[in-house]
């Protein structure tokens, strides 16, 4: 039986899925989906039009981020 | 009235604050409330995975309907790396461009590296983006960010959370004089004297963070700091009087005093 698993490295760690997913699955999965939130992917921003369009690959490096205080 | 104007937009306070070091997220608000800032920085990081999603989020707290949020490149030391916070968060804002821009060199100072600065700008201010840089107190490098596009120039007065206030009044002083864009005073202000100081001068704005959160009453100190603001902005518009070193100047009439007991004539 073979299963197509899927390894994404987000936020510098190492996450595995069971099979692609969407930006908004994903988000969804780590109840992010309401937060003010930006992803970048592989270098590219992912504009939040297309969280539902753009499905996640095997080795898709994302940094997912949020406002902090800062000076 | 006299206002503050950056890119179009007028501002009626000078001072600008930074969302840092401060005790919790209320202490922040309080604080920010007292120093009457309306321009306020943040930083752009990592959003921890899997943590409570009934965490107060610093957006939530400090709305972009009430303030002007300032994304800042904090912990940046190449172009690229600022470039891309940047991008990250114009999305976060949804759109807004009005950034601030630090590229720094090392850990230890965060002293501005120029040159990844100026690459980082040209490339910035191309993407449309409206860019408030943080930059040394060298007076040719000014001239030249202003003249690459950059919306206001952001002198250090001495190292970042150093406290030691201006260190080279006689350079900012150049700055103001050379430039068309606002210069706001960013870094190193410790107490309200420093940033009243920097309004002395002619700077349009000072931007703090640590001068307030580190200090004993923060709120206390916010609220010291917007009256040296407004202070120092006054005693410029005033127009000070001129030095005399070396003669003094009375200030009560020399006609008319009474006779001393020596001498009897008039």
């Amino acid at each position: 039986m073979l299963f197509k698993m899927i390894q994404l490295i987000i936020n510098g760690q190492l996450h595995h899925f069971d099979a692609t997913l969407s930006v908004a699955q994903l988000l969804e999965s780590m109840t992010l989906m309401n937060k003010r939130i930006a992803i970048e992917r592989n270098g590219q921003i992912v504009p939040r039009s297309e969280f539902g369009e753009q499905t996640l690959v095997d080795g898709d490096q994302l940094e997912i981020v949020i406002a902090v205080g800062g000076g | 009235m006299d206002t503050l104007n950056i890119s179009d937009k007028a501002y009626s306070s000078r001072l600008l604050v930074g969302t840092g070091k401060y005790k919790d997220l209320t202490q922040t608000r309080e604080a920010i409330d007292a120093s009457g800032a309306q321009i306020i920085t943040i930083a752009v990081r990592r959003t921890n995975i899997g943590q409570s999603p009934d965490e107060p989020n610093l957006l939530d707290l400090l709305p972009p309907s009430q303030y002007t949020l300032l994304p800042n490149t904090a912990g940046c030391f190449t172009a690229d790396e600022a470039i891309r916070t940047l991008h990250l968060a114009r999305e976060l804002l949804d759109g807004h461009s009005l950034v601030k821009l630090e590229v720094l060199g090392d850990l230890k100072t965060l002293y501005p590296n120029i040159v990844e600065t100026i690459k980082a700008a040209k490339i910035l201010v191309k993407e449309g983006f409206h860019l408030m840089v943080y930059t040394s107190d060298d007076p040719i490098v000014a001239k030249q960010l202003e003249d690459i596009g950059c919306v206001a120039i952001m002198p250090l007065a001495s190292l970042i959370g150093s406290g030691m206030g201006i260190l080279n009044p006689w350079n900012l002083q150049i700055i103001i004089n050379n430039a068309k864009v606002p210069v706001i005073v960013d870094a190193g202000v410790g107490t309200a004297s420093d940033a009243t100081i920097s309004m002395e001068l002619g700077c349009d704005g000072v931007l703090m963070n640590t001068a307030i959160a580190a200090a004993k009453n923060p709120v206390l100190m916010a609220s010291a700091m917007r009256k040296a603001v407004r202070a120092g902005r006054e005693a410029f518009l005033a127009g000070r009087m001129t030095k005399q070193p070396y003669n003094a100047s009375p200030s009560s009439p020399i006609n008319n005093i009474i006779a001393s007991s020596k001498n009897k004539a008039a």
